[in-house]
């Protein structure tokens, strides 16, 4: 006991000395999808510890919650012959399935671009495709980004961090109805002068929970018997409205 | 009240759902048809994934059929002979559709086949039942109320392996059905739908059953076909929601009885003509979709499905 005790203070002895720290909070650790889910508003908040009075530009905070990566396709439609078809397609080889940053500021105020690729903080770095390798977007990851943005997938919360005094932060973020499962990695960062000064990351554990949870895995592991059970209500739901309203006839 | 659906994984709402199965059960009573192919695209308009919707739905269908043919079966209006030979050729069609479904899925092009098989087929059916259900209510209103007797000898009945189907009233080859049931069953495999609104003309206008018998045989023939393809997503797939099914049962059945119950009491040439209506309307939707520029020339698809 007492060895260990004085390991752990080593520990945090040995670590470098910041002149800031952030500290934060979740109001929720992990999020289960139940029957009745309808999304969630997730409370992120916390404060800046700091040794040494503030000197230099002002701080700023920007919080990034991420959805599990996953590859997709992108498809373009085009006219030929007359009619709307799918021709072109581009693999995108990782997009989150769910997207948020907020910052306290404007975005172009807090992080330079240096800093923004080496941390993979706005969409475009996080999307990993041909098209963003070079850095900038092209049409299709224009597109992936156009149309997760309208399902409210893909949030760019500009100015929407509460940060009084450079010292406290809180914020909210609407995880919206359409969530899948996974790890959410989310992560603070603390800037000055478009330079990251301090990060901190945990994860959020999104999954689904009682019926939807047995449902699903049933669905995936013993699927003959799911389907089976799936063929069965319908027979008996079709048996039952005939019997009840032939009932209801006489 | 929103449900969250475990394998769909969105959040929808429930009364919208149990409305739907209930109006699409209506007409499905009502004309003998399954009704996927309004429920499908309507299923993909709320935002359900299609590969889910097409799976689902062919649960669904067994459902509303199953307490469609029993209200049909009290009434003695089921060819179980010929069902059963129209079952045998729609298996087997439907397996193949399924191969060429998964073929022009991995090549992106779906999304195109399915909605040119709906725009032919409901076009071409359509137009067929309109016309010549519009000419039978002349005729039946000319010759003061008798319907025509409808022509009985064709190309079709000089065919070999004659087969007696008394219900029907036919002693005809039973090669027609089985390639009838196969037709149907590859294209109900691709659209995800019963295939009752091609299934259902065929016999009246290729087969010369009558109209009345007709509508019980082909929900006995849609029950098995959609079951097989029930099971062959959920196994292949695992794209059967079973809690967006439970719903869409639950409005479709009591749909469905109400719906046979306003079919039992029309005349057949009037039925015809609305299914006729209906057909060409969803054809002329769709159609459009495909003509007019799109809001948005980008879509989106998961690697590998689900």
């Amino acid at each position: 006991m007492m060895i260990r005790l004085f390991v752990a203070l080593l520990i945090i002895f040995a670590l470098p000395v910041k002149a800031q720290e952030i500290v934060f909070g979740l109001d929720q650790e992990s999020i289960g999808i139940s029957a009745t889910f309808d999304g969630v508003d997730l409370q992120i908040f916390g404060a800046i510890k700091r040794d040494a009075p503030l000197i230099g530009g002002d701080l700023g905070i920007i919080i990034a919650v991420s959805g599990p990566l996953k590859p997709i396709t992108v498809r373009k439609k085009d006219r030929r012959l007359g009619i709307w078809v799918n021709t072109e397609a581009s693999e995108i080889e990782a997009a989150p399935s769910f997207y948020a940053v907020a910052t306290s500021a404007p975005m172009s105020d807090l992080l330079n671009d240096a800093e923004d690729l080496t941390h993979s903080i706005t969409l475009p770095r996080v999307i990993r495709s041909m098209e963003t390798i070079g850095g900038g977007t092209g049409d299709f990851t224009d597109a992936l980004i156009r149309i997760r943005a309208g399902e409210g997938l893909y949030q760019t919360l500009e100015n929407t961090i509460s940060f009084r005094e450079s010292t406290l932060f809180n914020t909210t973020i609407s995880l919206p109805a359409n969530l899948t499962e996974g790890d959410y990695p989310t992560r603070i960062f603390l800037t000055r002068d478009g330079q990251v000064v301090d990060m901190l990351q945990t994860s959020i554990l999104v999954e689904k929970v009682g019926l939807e949870r047995i449902l699903y895995n049933l669905a995936h592991e013993k699927a003959a018997l799911y389907g089976l059970l799936s063929l069965s209500i319908a027979i008996a739901a079709g048996w039952l409205a005939s019997a009840v309203f032939t009932a209801f006839r006489r | 009240m929103q449900v969250y659906l475990p394998i769909a994984e969105i959040s929808v709402n429930a009364f919208l759902l149990l409305g739907l199965g209930g109006l699409v059960g209506i007409l499905s009573g009502m004309f003998g048809v399954g009704g996927g192919f309004l429920m499908t695209p309507l299923l993909f308009f709320i935002g359900i994934p299609p590969a889910v919707a097409v799976a689902t739905e062919a649960n669904q269908i067994v459902a509303s059929s199953f307490s469609g043919v029993l209200a049909n079966i009290k009434r003695k209006l089921v060819d179980f002979r010929m069902g059963t030979v129209l079952l045998v050729g729609g298996l087997v069609g439907s397996a193949c559709g399924i191969v060429i479904f998964n073929y022009l899925r991995s090549q992106g092009q779906v999304d195109l086949l399915v909605k040119l098989c709906y725009v032919v087929f409901l076009g071409a059916v359509g137009s067929l039942m309109f016309i010549e259900s519009l000419n039978a209510i002349r005729k039946s209103k000319a010759s003061g109320g008798k319907p025509p007797a409808r022509k009985r000898h064709n190309w079709v009945h000089n065919l070999p392996f004659k087969m007696k189907f008394r219900v029907s009233g036919l002693y005809i080859s039973i090669i027609p059905p089985l390639i009838v049931g196969m037709v149907v069953g590859i294209l109900a495999a691709i659209m995800g739908v019963g295939g009752g609104f091609i299934m259902v003309p065929a016999m009246i206008y290729l087969l010369g059953m009558p109209t009345k018998v007709v509508i019980g045989t082909s929900l006995f023939q849609i029950i098995f076909v959609t079951a097989f393809t029930t099971m062959l997503h959920a196994t292949t797939n695992f794209t059967v929601d079973i809690v967006l099914a439970v719903l869409l049962i639950i409005g479709g059945v009591i749909g469905a009885q109400i719906g046979s119950r306003i079919g039992a009491k029309m005349k057949a040439e009037q039925l015809r003509i609305l299914l006729a209506i209906m057909v060409l309307g969803v054809c002329g939707q769709l159609a459009f979709d495909l003509l007019l520029r799109p809001n948005e020339l980008f879509s989106i698809a998961l690697e590998g499905g689900h």
